[in-house]
């Protein structure tokens, strides 16, 4: 019996590196192209997109950079030096596809003249399945929160399959929010309805929740918190509850029936515990009466009020938020506390004035932002005072990444090719699973986007222990560090590609020095070695903080 | 250490911010306050712990602390004896009620939020919620406020987490609640992956891109907490107090006494830890949402509940460890004296229920009531911020003092009082 068991298990072995030896040799031309610098480069004949040339786009980038320089003489403080190609590549990407370059991705940058680099990268990006569904996961979260909310009404990956499908098409954000907020139908088939039904009262049967979409309206789409009033009169802003109160009321004919969401007739009426009576509302506007439409649906005119160039509060909300998914920070944080005027910084209304006066395009008002100098400085300061100078914009700020975006950047740092959506199904599949059971442990902080926490004891415990980062680091036909080990020429070229596929830079002198003597320690497994190099990389403060 | 005030005290350990409770310095310092400077730290009688059961969903009074059989708004629940006279508990709490002679009720809690996370925030931090300002938890505000000792597991821990665990908030992120699952498997990513000397090279290599990193931004790269973290999450696994939260090494007859099920475990285990010197304990028992079939759900919940709770009082009681331990069970409001169609109850935050038991608690009492019909006013109306008053005073903690939240607002650990009757003769 034993040895019987013996020869299958030897078979099977010896099937298993067979079967090995075939994927690496089938895949090793194109694996040694990616690992090592191409000879001839990618894209040479790449061009930059006419929109950098024009005259306001260059202008508003130096409008803005020209407004925050102001602020940094003012306090006395010294602007950071430029980062590197490869550092503002990372941000992008982590900013705007959760994820990180993959090394295929970071040799193609580098095969471009410097000077076109960013402006690829970024266009590839914007054209990247990746990023609509990412952007369309952050502003999910602030459309209609992170909960599943009612069960049967509320579809939210529908919304937010929906949304993905706006941004990659590059529909103008006004309309999309226009539509968000004044839609009729059904929330399977008409998804952007769900912002409606998200709200609906199981003790009402069904029906919306006219505070609760005022709230929302105000805060995600105006950068407001006029829902504060709802109980109380705002301390600092001009309005009060009874504004809340009308603002309400625009959703006060709003139903959800067996058609889905519908506009009907009837009065909003509120319930006044103190005088213990009901109080029938009439919809209003808390300011800027006279963009308000005449006609149309009470959420028709709603929209249209909301969206309207001249409502300042929408288009800075959306550049404060935008800003705040890219680097980490808002402008003005809260993100949705743009209320007091003396709050909102001369470079946020620039380049919201911007994006209202051009068609509100998501994809200029990105490219304007990468463009600045503060988006492409590097977040090491000259200044004693790191906290002011991260306040004032004179570094780029170091903000902790969001737990998707750390589970992102150890499943790309593992592979070396990019994982994105023409991979392999099996490859996407894995990486749903892992994330979903990453994300749960690492620790996700809700709707509080943007609260600037440091660091978990249990985050900690998962990239040093957990299954995920592992997983990932052991060898195996799919992974970085067997690829590395078996493929790369050298030990120069070994550590240079841990760190490129992991940290998207090269390593310091000091750091080469170090690991060089490592690599070089023949008492030890060197595709172990490469493994901990891997690790130590993965549970660096660098890999899980945007930088 | 005569002129060293509590309040320097205090504020020294936190200028060493999160490092202090885990470097040896810290526990030096924290230990020399608790012995040396008697003066300084004025609640040696106090209760040193808190173990919260959390009842997320929240309970219907009627079906578990105050039932009021053969009225219409009872909808067939009846009533048991316990062992306080008069005193008594909805049918399926036999096991509570022998030990009620420690455990003391709140009838009549009432609070203005009737949505989960609301409530939730409520109960555990004793204000609304608020947009400028996260408010700490109970457990967060016992591990800022009471001296560090000698853990090297985290001091704030939450088992079975629902979505919204306890929270450091103003206080800081160090002060989170560190959350587990089930113990009976091992706390998770506690074991490395790899022999002592290749973690030993691994933690040597990091030290070295971690050192490549902070060059230009030490200051800042120390805020992270990646650094104190780290070490903190190094020393718990190696720590023999990770033994704490394995409640296998329990006698089998006390573990058969918490009942066989996740949160009896976590019970078990809370009072394990606490026994180690952890501060706060919140173990989460999911299911009291019953807008549906609420009698037969309440009664499911209760056999879970039942054994976990009383068998956590009797041991605690055993081992002389209920004086020093403060137990609260509570969720986030009760739920409506009427039942709808469904046989459901709603939400009810205007008058419900909630235990305590030791920390320097009566047992036996009752605070309040409500209305056999469901209609007046509860009877003593306690609101959520005195019942924080109430467990800060049973923690020596002074509840009336001012801090400074991130945006410069001062606030207080609670605005209410303490309920009188509860902790005074």
């Amino acid at each position: 019996m034993k040895s019987k068991d013996g020869i299958g298990a030897s078979f099977k072995m010896f099937i298993r590196d067979f079967f090995f030896l075939v994927v690496i040799l089938g895949g090793f031309a194109t694996l040694a192209f990616n690992l090592v610098p191409p000879k001839h480069g990618f894209d040479q004949a790449y061009t930059t997109p006419s929109i950098y040339h024009q005259g306001d786009f260059l202008q508003t980038v130096n409008l803005v950079d020209s407004s925050f320089e102001k602020a940094w003489s003012k306090g006395f403080l010294k602007a950071a030096d430029e980062a590197g190609d490869l550092a503002i590549a990372r941000r992008i990407a982590l900013g705007l596809m959760g994820t990180i370059p993959s090394l295929e991705e970071i040799r193609r940058i580098e095969s471009l003249p410097e000077g076109k680099r960013i402006t690829w990268w970024i266009d590839q990006v914007l054209h990247d399945q990746r990023f609509a569904d990412y952007l369309g996961e952050r502003l999910t979260r602030a459309f209609v929160g992170t909960e599943d909310g009612p069960f049967i009404l509320f579809r939210r990956r529908k919304f937010k399959t929906w949304l993905s499908e706006q941004i990659i098409a590059n529909v103008p954000y006004d309309q999309m929010v226009r539509e968000i907020i004044s839609s009729e139908g059904i929330w399977t088939e008409n998804p952007s309805t769900n912002f409606i039904t998200v709200t609906a009262q199981k003790d009402k049967s069904n029906q919306p929740d006219p505070v609760r979409l005022a709230g929302r309206v105000t805060r995600a789409f105006l950068g407001l918190r006029l829902d504060c009033a709802q109980c109380h009169d705002h301390p600092f802003a001009p309005w009060k509850q009874s504004d809340f109160e009308s603002f309400s009321a625009f959703f006060g004919q709003t139903h959800i029936g067996f058609r889905g969401v519908y506009d009907g007739a009837g009065e909003y009426s509120i319930d006044d515990k103190r005088k213990g009576v009901k109080r029938t509302i009439s919809p209003k506007v808390a300011f800027s009466q006279d963009l308000l439409p005449e006609n149309g649906t009470l959420r028709g005119r709603l929209s249209k009020w909301v969206t309207d160039p001249h409502n300042k509060y929408f288009s800075q909300a959306a550049v404060n938020r935008i800003w705040a998914i890219l680097c980490g920070v808002p402008m003005v944080s809260p993100v949705d506390n743009l209320e007091a005027d003396s709050n909102v910084p001369e470079a946020l209304k620039i380049m919201a004035e911007d994006f209202a006066s051009h068609g509100y395009d998501l994809g200029r008002l990105i490219r304007i932002m990468v463009s600045t100098k503060i988006y492409r400085s590097q977040s090491m300061s000259k200044n004693d005072d790191f906290e002011s100078a991260e306040r004032a914009w004179a570094q780029f700020p170091l903000t902790r990444l969001r737990p998707e975006q750390v589970a992102g950047a150890i499943l790309q740092a593992a592979s070396i090719s990019t994982i994105n959506a023409d991979s392999h199904i099996i490859t996407r599949l894995l990486r749903l699973g892992e994330q979903n059971d990453f994300i749960s442990r690492y620790g996700d902080n809700g709707d509080d986007e943007f609260d600037g926490r440091g660091g978990t004891i249990p985050q900690r415990l998962v990239m040093m222990n957990g299954k995920l980062v592992s997983e990932k680091t052991k060898g195996g036909p799919f992974s970085a560090t067997t690829r590395i080990h078996w493929l790369a020429f050298g030990d120069e070229m070994s550590i240079e590609a841990v760190y490129l596929a992991a940290l998207t830079r090269r390593p310091s002198r000091e750091e080469f020095a170090y690991f060089e003597d490592e690599i070089k320690d023949k008492t030890r497994d060197r595709g172990q070695i490469i493994q901990d190099i891997f690790w130590a990389l993965i549970n660096s403060t660098e890999f899980s903080w945007n930088h | 250490m005569e002129s060293l005030t509590r309040r320097t005290y205090l504020k020294t350990t936190a200028t060493l911010a999160g490092s202090s409770w885990l470097t040896p310095v810290g526990q030096w310092l924290a230990r020399a306050a608790d012995g040396d400077a008697p003066g300084a730290l004025p609640m040696k009688n106090s209760a040193q712990s808190v173990i919260v059961l959390w009842l997320q969903g929240g309970p219907s009074q009627l079906e578990t602390f105050d039932p009021h059989p053969n009225s219409v708004i009872a909808g067939g629940t009846t009533k048991i004896a316990t062992a306080v006279k008069e005193l008594f508990l909805a049918d399926g709490f036999e096991g509570l009620a022998e030990e009620m002679k420690s455990v003391s009720l709140i009838r009549s809690m009432v609070s203005r939020e009737g949505d989960h996370e609301r409530g939730t925030y409520a109960l555990k931090t004793g204000f609304r919620p608020d947009p400028t300002v996260v408010h700490p938890s109970i457990g967060a505000v016992a591990c800022h406020e009471l001296p560090i000792g000698q853990a090297e597991i985290p001091r704030h821990v939450s088992i079975l987490s629902s979505v919204w665990p306890s929270r450091g908030g103003y206080l800081g992120d160090k002060y989170d609640a560190f959350q587990m699952t089930d113990p009976a498997g091992p706390v998770p990513d506690t074991q490395s992956h790899v022999s002592p000397e290749r973690q030993k090279s691994r933690l040597k290599s990091l030290e070295t891109v971690e050192r490549a990193f902070a060059k230009g931004r030490t200051k800042r790269v120390e805020e992270t907490l990646q650094a104190i973290t780290t070490n903190a999450a190094l020393k718990m696994m190696t720590s023999e107090q990770l033994k704490a939260f394995n409640v296998s090494l329990e006698p089998q007859s006390i573990q058969n006494m918490y009942g066989n099920t996740p949160f009896g475990r976590g019970c078990l285990a809370a009072r394990r830890l606490v026994e180690s010197g952890v501060r706060c304990v919140e173990v989460t028992l999911n299911g009291w949402d019953t807008h549906a079939n609420n009698h037969q759900l309440c009664r499911a919940n209760l056999k879970v509940l039942d054994p976990a709770f009383s068998g956590l009082i009797r041991d605690l009681r055993q081992r002389d460890m209920l004086h020093k331990t403060l137990v609260l069970c509570m969720g986030e409001f009760g739920r409506t004296p009427s039942i709808n169609p469904a046989g459901g109850r709603d939400h009810w935050p205007g008058g419900f229920s909630m235990a305590l038991a030791g920390g320097g608690i009566h047992g036996g009492r009752v605070i309040g009531a409500t209305d056999p019909e469901g209609k007046a006013e509860v009877k003593d109306p306690v609101r959520v911020a005195d019942l924080h008053a109430t467990v800060f005073q049973a923690l020596g903690i002074d509840y009336d003092k001012l801090n400074q939240t991130p945006i410069g607002r001062t606030v207080k650990f609670s605005e209410g009082k303490p309920v009188p009757g509860l902790l005074d003769a």
